[in-house]
């Protein structure tokens, strides 16, 4: 007991020392994921101003000593080495006084609000910053100007036990242009070889998930990649939303309770969570067993006893208006309207215990005990007639989009695309969107291409895990006339705003039954399209096979016939051919 | 003799190449005046196929079908037949012979190719029908098995032996029946009789026990199912000779069968004529000689006793008396014996005792 320390560390701390959970795995992985996490940074800050984004890209080998004085180890790995990487967007900017927190405290960010983002836990762009950190030692700089009058112009480096940004240099400079944007440098340290088909295949898919963006990339050797946009058409963007109450737990409900200036839990529920009203609400109560419901004749009404004719609370045996009834005194828990007294805006209970009478649905919820806010989230979970989120803080590409950026990216010869209405798990809001390609530019392989994304981000890793991997290898594709071997690619889109990953690295998307279902229903519904398409591709083909059947015996026929008659000249089948193909156009 | 068989011969080829043509110039005419080529032939479908008791065969029926190049599953075996009718002209035209198999070859170097040989023979079974011609006409010929011996004296009408002359006793292993031997005509013989023998090993005994002039008899060999060609000759032997045609076979109901088709022909031949020959007679192994000479015998098995089953139903065999009786008795007694059987008799029985009775 004596030998073991106990400390506390601090956020950036803990990362820095797992800093394999958020991606930095390897030498290839940490430049892979440090332009990841940077590049969607950029596009969430255009996508929030619904500006089409243009991000630029370079990489740049830093000086040969630099490896020898900060990591001696990467002698032992030639192809490691120090980069500089210098990511530029035209997005919203940051205010100044955010700058450093924002790329120099870990956890700290904007993406704690609900609505669908690409990053999640506001740790990616300041892992990059501190995986560069701990392996040069070396400030990034960060610029940044909202396109206001100046332009902010940071030295940043990351305290690490404190979690605390270090201000190395701070300028100020007049925006003269009125440029607009964040340029993200810092020094890192990796493997670009082995890093490099990663990266390319993640700015082909990003352009293909993201079609309104330009996205450039320079690599080490000066080689330029570009991915221009194809339409300056961009998705809605999403809103802010609550919470829904299937996706609530203690911990919510807790903080929520703790910044509420709702007085009493009717309120409480209507202002915190989403798509509850007044009649939800007070169901909701009821159901809880936190209220009762009470009709002048009547008395206490169980809950089959309720109507709720236009909005109204009333009692199904006398048709009259019905009251919600505060009936929870300390000892007695049930109290009639009548045993109630209030003296200076409390209750009491009157005629039993002379008692304050706990207030039931009035109650304040910042009084609710610890036992009571867990039996409030369990019912929360268990009450059926909460509607479902609604998708306005989603933002799917949509359906033209989606072929836009399939088009763009892949040129395939058919396309189908299709978009689920919103659905949810747990709470979460989701949509399936989902792409099938065939033909054109992608190339035959033994299993089809699939391309998978999570909030427009492209998922590169552990397919084999992922849902919609298993659901496409599940669908009898013979049924669609389709075969593996077939060029054709599939994409699935899960916009959400808490994607089910089933891990921190963002990699796949986890077997969740309400996901799967989705994603099997959009598959078969373009399935369908898929197999008349193949079907008419079949028909053209067997129409294109019967008249080269034509083309080829007629003209023997002819030269047979020709010889065997004793004739000169051949007969003119000219006209046989071509009625043989007009009869094909007809078909 | 010599100059009118050429005339007939060279009537038969005017015959043939006319019908090609005409089947030609149907088609060019048809591809002239800008309409898929068809052709309409009998259908050679078992429905179709009827025995006649008049003929004593079997024969085509009234229902034909029409092969039309605008039918996409049709135009490539009508490219075929058209190929096999041209292909035909010139072998009929230059006088040279080819066999199925080589059909089959020959289609290669005029870029026409059949899947297999079956195909390259259907579409040559079509041509029969088409025209009505035994694709022997047409020179066409099966690989050859079977031959003849006796005191018969031919002269061929093949190209470069024409007028030359060959008798049929000359040579000890027997002629081969081929091409040259079966358009060649008949110009001398002392038989009063021909006698088929389904195998090799009996032929040849007769021949070394002088049935050929003990019994004044043409001896030809089948070797089993006897090949078209074959029964051609005998028919033209029975109609030119005017001698009565014997039949050896085993005593089972394949050996039985052999007769038959000589005798009444088979349905696969149903659109062709003068392939059988109706006044043939079976001699034996009848199932009664097998009793009566109490011959070593093999039990019956499954196959036989079905075999038997469809032949007794069978339209050829309701004409004489005899087959159903011989049914009935190898049904009754279950076994079979072969020709080889009399051998327990001593070598020379078969030809000294029991040939003899058969012929009389």
């Amino acid at each position: 007991m004596a030998q073991s320390s106990f400390q506390e560390i601090s956020a950036s701390d803990f990362f820095y020392r797992n800093r394999d959970i958020a991606g930095f795995t390897n030498p290839s992985r940490a430049i892979f994921a440090a332009i990841r996490e940077l590049v969607e940074n950029s596009l969430d800050a255009a996508e929030s101003l619904k500006i089409p984004p243009d991000i630029y890209v370079r990489l740049s080998p830093e000086g040969k000593e630099d490896i020898n004085e900060f990591s001696p180890e990467g002698k032992e790995d030639i192809n490691e080495q120090v980069f500089r990487l210098r990511v530029e967007d035209n997005g919203s900017g940051i205010q100044p006084r955010f700058i450093p927190s924002a790329f120099g405290q870990v956890l700290y960010g904007s993406k704690y609000k609900l609505k669908q983002m690409r990053g999640t836990f506001g740790l990616g762009g300041k892992m990059a910053v501190l995986y560069g950190q701990i392996m040069t030692h070396k400030p990034a700089t960060i610029i940044s100007s909202t396109g206001q009058a100046k332009i902010y112009s940071f030295k940043l480096m990351i305290d690490i036990q404190r979690n605390r940004p270090i201000i190395m240099d701070r300028k100020v400079s007049i925006n003269k242009e009125k440029w607009r944007g964040t340029i993200v440098e810092f020094a890192i340290e990796g493997d670009y070889l082995r890093a490099r088909p990663k990266i390319l295949e993640y700015f082909k898919q990003t352009a293909m998930v993201n079609p309104y963006a330009n996205l450039t990339f320079v690599d080490p050797k000066g080689r330029l990649y570009r991915f221009t946009r194809a339409t300056m058409e961009m998705p809605e963007p999403p809103k802010e939303t609550l919470p829904h109450p299937y996706g609530v737990d203690v911990e919510l409900l807790q903080r929520l309770i703790y910044v509420t200036k709702q007085k009493n839990l009717l309120e409480f529920l209507k202002n915190h969570f989403h798509r509850v009203g007044d009649i939800t609400a007070k169901k909701f109560l009821i159901f809880s067993g936190l209220v009762n419901s009470v009709c002048k004749k009547h008395n206490k009404l169980s809950p089959q006893e309720i109507g709720w004719d236009n909005g109204q609370l009333n009692c199904s045996k006398c048709k009259k208006e019905a009251k919600l009834s505060p009936i929870l005194c300390k000892k007695y828990t049930k109290l009639s309207p009548e045993e109630i007294k209030s003296k200076d805006g409390q209750l009491y209970c009157a005629t039993k215990c002379k008692k304050e009478a706990d207030l039931g649905y009035l109650k304040n919820p910042k009084k609710l005990s610890h036992e009571e806010i867990v039996i409030l989230m369990q019912n929360l979970k268990k009450f059926k007639e909460f509607r479902p989120p609604d998708a306005s803080c989603l933002s799917p590409l949509g359906q033209d989009l989606l072929k836009a950026g399939i088009m763009k990216e892949l040129k395939p010869e058919y396309i189908v695309v299709n978009q689920r209405k919103p659905s949810t798990y747990a709470g979460h809001p989701f949509i399936i969107e989902i792409g099938i390609a065939y033909g054109g530019e992608i190339p035959k392989r033994n299993s089809f291409k699939i391309y998978r994304f999570a909030n427009k981000i492209p998922l590169l890793y552990d397919e084999a895990s992922d849902v919609s991997y298993k659901v496409i290898n599940a669908i009898n594709w013979r049924r669609y006339k389709v075969s593996p071997d077939m060029p054709i690619a599939i994409m699935v889109h899960i916009c959400s705003t808490k994607v089910p990953y089933k891990t921190v690295g963002k990699e796949f998307i986890s077997d969740r039954p309400e996901v799967r279902r989705e994603v099997a229903n959009a598959l078969r519904e373009i399935s369908r399209n898929i197999r008349h398409f193949m079907s008419k591709r079949e028909h053209v083909n067997l129409e294109r096979k019967r008249i080269s059947i034509f083309a080829k015996y007629l003209p023997r026929i002819a030269e047979f016939s020709t010889s065997l008659a004793g004739k000169k000249e051949r007969p003119d089948i000219k006209k046989l051919i071509a009625s043989v193909r007009k009869y094909g156009k007809k078909e | 003799m010599g100059k009118k068989n050429k005339t007939k011969v060279a009537e038969k080829e005017t015959e043939i190449m006319g019908s090609l043509k005409k089947l030609g110039t149907q088609m060019y005419n048809q591809l002239d005046s800008g309409v898929f080529p068809s052709i309409n032939m009998p259908s050679r479908s078992t429905e179709n196929i009827n025995y006649d008791p008049h003929l004593r065969q079997y024969i085509l029926g009234g229902k034909t079908v029409t092969r039309s190049a605008r039918n996409i599953r049709h135009v490539k075996p009508f490219t075929q037949l058209a190929w096999a009718a041209l292909f035909s002209n010139e072998l009929t035209f230059h006088r040279k012979t080819s066999t199925l198999r080589d059909v089959y070859y020959s289609a290669q170097a005029y870029n026409m190719t059949f899947k297999n040989q079956q195909e390259s023979n259907n579409i040559i079974t079509d041509l029969e029908t088409v025209t009505g011609h035994a694709r022997e006409e047409f020179h066409i010929f099966p690989e050859e098995r079977s031959a003849v011996f006796g005191d018969l004296t031919i002269e061929y009408t093949v190209p470069g032996y024409e007028g030359k002359t060959l008798n049929l006793s000359a040579h000890p292993d027997g002629v081969l029946i081929g091409p040259a031997l079966t358009t060649s005509k008949f110009t001398n013989t002392s038989a009063d009789k021909i006698i088929a023998i389904e195998k090799g090993g009996l032929f040849t005994r007769f021949i070394e026990e002088n049935v050929h002039t003990k019994h004044k008899s043409i001896l030809v060999l089948t070797s089993g199912q006897a090949p078209r060609q074959t029964r051609y000759f005998l028919r033209r032997l029975s109609d030119e000779l005017k001698i009565p045609v014997y039949i050896f076979t085993d005593g089972d109901p394949w050996g039985m069968h052999i007769a038959m088709v000589i005798i009444s022909g088979s349905a696969n031949a149903a659109h062709l004529r003068n392939l059988n020959t109706p006044d043939a007679k079976w001699s034996g192994v009848w199932a009664s000689d097998i009793v009566k000479y109490k011959l070593p015998s093999d039990p019956l098995d499954e196959v036989d006793i079905k075999r038997l089953r469809e032949l007794q139903k069978d339209p050829r065999y309701q004409e004489d008396p005899l087959w159903q009786k011989e049914i009935k008795i190898f049904l009754k007694i279950k076994r079979k014996a072969e020709l080889e059987a009399y051998a327990r008799y001593g070598l020379t029985y078969i030809v000294d005792k029991y040939l003899p009775t058969k012929l009389k």
